[in-house]
């Protein structure tokens, strides 16, 4: 038999699953090369991957260097000076930075108040649909906006709520004046929140859902039988349920918090301004590709970038100090 | 717990046929110890989902049907149209004779073809090889495609490489630098590992390689969690916008979101899609039918995907 020479890896036969304690073991008895050769089509496999991660994700992560040089495309990387600290300085310092931070955490955090709980209750809602094909109506109409591209959706948007819009159209027929929503500085969170609401929150009632069928229905049956109503059932029960998922989802949006729909802002920050409209991402954009000052907004992506990586293991610590699973644990 | 369980419907169900009366007074999916709600309970909630529903659909389908409508019908409505007047495919027949729009469709097409498949075959590949336990290296492999999703190098490095490779104006650009999402590959991995390993191990047995055991076994296994990714990664390129106006400088290589953007958003009259005589801005009834346009392919593909949203796979990708 063929595979009777073969180095079996550890773990992989049915019978032979122990816990990762155990499957370490004959590991370092079996030598480097035998396990290169044994798996070396698993490795082929995973090659242009990798190389794709390493072109594409890890030597721009080495192009960061650029945040430290005075750097200019016609001498290149590597012919242009290094200047220290100089460009995070320029960074710190300015005001339009500073506003890009400002507008940035503003949208997150109003965000958070006005989309974030709707794919909760929208999933509760939907949980509380006994039919089911009223139940799979709905959800394959509200997931379809999440499969449309920001282009799209500002587009219909603008349509429908511009100054000679549908809504404005049906608010004169009927004898109000018209409103001003899609150029108007001050309605920019509620529009740019609105069009995200829009756009996914339907999506965003999958892992709701999911969470809501894997709860022991017995649990209510049990509830219920002790006196519990529909209300008191969802407290002590459903929401708790969520519990887990909600936290996930607070970590990944609070490791996030430095990014808002860039394709969405860009859209539309020409429309309303960069008063409100200029987050982070946009003032990269334009300080660098736009303005060709690229050593200065590489530095400011790189503090975004750090920041952010901070956010996210930070919130994911905070997550596990409260018993919550979080993204990731060390396994 | 089987007795208390005795109750539920479908324990009912098992036991044969449901007397009819009792389906007529309680929804037969109304397990018994669940109270029937009030009226206006329910009233309301019917009342939240047609809302919403229309929400989603009633913007869509007036896009559709000014997309549709004569000039006559959008003058009269004075912008979009709710209700159907004189319909006519003029709209498209004008953009999709030749000229920037028919174009910008034939180059998203292709990038979306090409991106996919090139995805496709790089995530296919990568997360099988990540997915059999204890194999050498993965590890290592595991983590770079981990920091990738918490550390984005951003968007001045990005573009330097791409611009220092050549890749400025060509189709690649806007494939080659998203071609891997750390989030798929880590979704088909999931469920890569997911599968019976006896199946894996009796095939190995009878001789068969890792290449093998791929294509025979594990990829035939999941049908639906490949589709599900495949339109995910297909939707990506087809939507991208960004990428275009960053990379393309060329107008004559722009895909279809960025005709859609400046012939809707910005208004530009563009060239070879309206001549109409007319020399007036591009009507409405053309603007709405690129619209029509960018969505058509998403609405075709979606119906087929949709059913596989099950939601454990998705839970598995959010937790990675």
């Amino acid at each position: 038999m063929a595979s009777g020479t073969r180095v079996e890896r550890p773990g992989e036969r049915a019978e032979q699953a122990r816990p990762p304690r155990a499957r370490r073991a004959p590991k370092t008895r079996t030598g480097h090369l035998a396990r290169l050769r044994r798996d070396r089509s698993l490795l082929l496999m995973c090659l242009p991957m990798v190389v794709l991660l390493l072109v594409f994700a890890y030597v721009p992560i080495a192009g960061n260097v650029i945040a430290w040089q005075d750097y200019s495309p016609f001498t290149g990387i590597r012919a242009s000076p290094f200047v220290g600290w100089y460009n995070f300085e320029r960074v710190f310092t300015d005001p339009a930075f500073w506003a890009a931070v400002r507008n940035t955490l503003v949208i997150t955090l109003f965000q958070l108040v006005f989309f974030f709980p709707i794919p909760i209750a929208l999933a509760l809602l939907l949980n509380s649909v006994l039919s089911s094909r009223v139940r799979v109506t709905v959800q394959s109409i509200v997931y379809l906006p999440h499969f449309f591209s920001w282009v799209l959706v500002v587009s219909i948007f603008q349509q429908i709520l511009g100054g000679a819009g549908l809504l404005n159209r049906l608010l004169e027929a009927a004898g109000f004046s018209g409103v001003e929503i899609v150029t108007n500085p001050d309605t920019f969170l509620f529009l740019i929140t609105s069009q995200a609401v829009w756009k996914d929150a339907g999506w965003g009632i999958i892992v709701f859902l999911a969470a809501l069928a894997a709860v022991d229905p017995s649990l209510y049956e049990a509830a219920a039988m002790d006196g519990a109503n529909r209300w008191r059932r969802m407290w002590h029960i459903t929401l708790p349920a969520l519990k887990p998922v909600i936290v996930l989802l607070l970590i990944l949006r609070l490791g996030d918090a430095l990014t808002v729909g860039f394709e969405q802002l860009i859209l539309q920050r020409d429309a309303v301004g960069q008063g409100v409209a200029e987050v982070l991402d946009t003032f990269v954009y334009y300080r660098g590709v736009r303005n060709g000052d690229w050593s200065y907004a590489a530095a400011a992506g790189l503090v975004k970038g750090v920041v952010s990586l901070v956010l996210v293991l930070a919130a994911n610590k905070v997550a596990h100090v409260f018993g919550e699973q979080g993204v990731y644990s060390k396994r | 717990m089987s007795v208390t369980n005795q109750n539920a419907p479908q324990d009912v169900n098992g036991l044969g046929p449901v007397p009819e009366e009792r389906l007529r007074v309680r929804s037969s999916a109304r397990p018994v110890w669940d109270e029937e709600p009030t009226a206006a309970g329910k009233g309301l909630k019917g009342l939240a989902l047609v809302l919403i529903c229309a929400a989603v659909v009633v913007p869509l389908y007036t896009v559709l049907l000014t997309s549709l409508s004569t000039q006559a019908t959008i003058t009269e409505a004075g912008g979009l149209v709710l209700v159907p007047g004189e319909l006519t495919l003029e709209a498209y027949r004008q953009v999709l004779s030749g000229g920037v729009v028919t174009r910008a469709v034939l180059v998203s097409v292709g990038i979306t073809a090409v991106g996919t498949a090139v995805s496709m075959v790089v995530s296919v590949l990568g997360a099988y090889g990540l997915s059999r336990p204890g194999s050498y290296g993965h590890r290592v492999v595991l983590f770079t495609l981990l920091i990738t999703m918490f550390f984005g190098a951003g968007m001045i490095p990005t573009y330097l490489l791409v611009s220092n490779l050549g890749l400025i104006d060509s189709y690649w650009s806007l494939i080659l630098p998203t071609a891997v999402s750390a989030f798929n590959v880590l979704l088909l991995r999931g469920f890569f590992t997911g599968i019976d390993a006896s199946l894996i191990d009796s095939a190995r047995i009878d001789g068969a390689g890792d290449w093998r055991i791929l294509a025979q076994i594990v990829l035939p296994m999941s049908k639906a969690v490949t589709a599900v990714i495949a339109l995910f990664y297909a939707v990506g390129y087809w939507n991208s916008f960004f990428q275009a106006t960053l990379y393309i400088n060329d107008a004559t290589k722009q895909p279809l979101q960025v005709v859609l953007r400046s012939f809707v958003l910005q208004g530009v009259d563009v060239p070879g899609a309206v001549d109409v005589g007319s020399g007036q801005v591009a009507s409405l009834a053309v603007q709405m039918a690129v619209a029509v346009i960018a969505i058509v392919p998403v609405l075709l593909v979606y119906p087929f995907v949709q059913k596989h949203f099950s939601s454990g796979v998705m839970i598995g990708a959010v937790k990675g």
